[in-house]
């Protein structure tokens, strides 16, 4: 029963790190690689600055 | 368990985005709006190689300053001509948006940038403790170094940052080796600083190897416009003010992990 708790307990904290370590993958991609063009212009320095591949 | 990751990662990320804003404003973006006079043929490198110095003024801001671009874009006149220098067109050319606009932007992106890197390190600090290690600020700061190899200069190693005016090849083949690295690099770290026994070592190193003996994607051949100094000393001042942000960054996140609730 206890192993049966923290079997629980360890899956459900893995699965709150895939939440979150895809949640910043998103926004890295949307905001340095996602190549729309509003995107791409808005935020042209920080791509460089950040070393992304920009264009 | 997510509350505490995306609570250090939110402070974390957007003090060292603050911080990532200053040092561009201090350290690089004079490098790169000098790259962008170079890439709209405002300033013409080697005809500007045997002309006074003060036409490489560092200062310049293209978008403001109509008195230092004059002689230069009288110059530029006679070298529309040049395949170099129009061949690598944009969408954002110069005087489209304010200085304010551009400046206001750049901290903006600047804060999501390092929030996100701030979610993954924390996501990172959230699978340590399920095997029950323990996150202070001093293992925060070794992993923010880890993470600035991972994202920045294990990438760098194949695709220099890259400064306006200058070369490199296909987009989607650059974008795909650089998440590819980001991936096997950061897992490489992870196994070398976490994994037990030699087959953990031998794997750590075949992922931190394996981006570089496939090699990035180069460009068949550089005809750049910017001179290689200006490319240089950008990419270099990039990665000098990555690994301060990225040293602050992971310290903060560690302190502020360990001194939240579960």
């Amino acid at each position: 029963m206890t192993t049966n708790t923290q079997a629980t307990a360890k899956s459900s904290a893995l699965l709150s790190v895939l939440f979150v370590a895809l949640l910043g993958g998103t926004v890295l991609f949307v905001a340095g690689h996602a190549q729309s063009s509003t995107l791409h212009d808005a935020a042209h320095d920080v791509r460089h600055a950040t070393g992304f591949p920009c264009h | 368990m997510i509350q505490k990751m995306v609570t250090s990662a939110l402070i974390a990320g957007f003090v060292a985005g603050l911080l990532a804003a200053l040092l561009h404003f201090a350290f690089v973006q004079q490098y790169i709006l000098l790259g962008e006079q170079y890439e709209s043929g405002a300033i013409v490198h080697f005809e500007n190689a045997a002309a006074p110095p003060t036409l490489h003024d560092h200062d310049t801001d293209q978008a403001t300053d109509e008195t230092a671009s004059e002689p230069a874009t009288g110059m530029a006149a006679d070298m529309t001509a040049e395949p170099a220098a129009d061949g690598h067109a944009h969408s954002h050319e110069a005087g489209e948006v304010t200085p304010l606009t551009r400046n206001s932007l750049t901290v903006l992106f600047a804060g999501l940038i390092y929030v996100a890197y701030a979610l993954i390190l924390t996501a990172g600090f959230g699978l340590a403790a399920s095997f029950g290690k323990v996150i202070t600020a001093r293992e925060g700061l070794l992993w923010g170094i880890a993470g600035f190899a991972s994202f920045q200069l294990a990438p760098s190693l194949g695709l220099a940052p890259e400064l306006p005016g200058t070369i490199a090849a296909d987009l989607t083949a650059r974008q795909i080796w650089w998440w590819g690295t980001v991936l096997s690099t950061g897992t490489g770290l992870a196994l070398l600083a976490y994994g037990r026994g030699y087959v953990a070592i031998a794997a750590a190193v075949l992922l931190l190897a394996a981006p570089h003996i496939i090699g990035a994607p180069l460009p068949d051949a550089y005809w750049g416009v910017a001179p290689p100094e200006v490319a240089a000393m950008f990419s270099a001042r990039v990665l000098a003010t990555a690994l301060t942000v990225w040293a602050v960054l992971g310290w903060l996140a560690g302190y502020l992990w360990s001194q939240e609730k579960a």
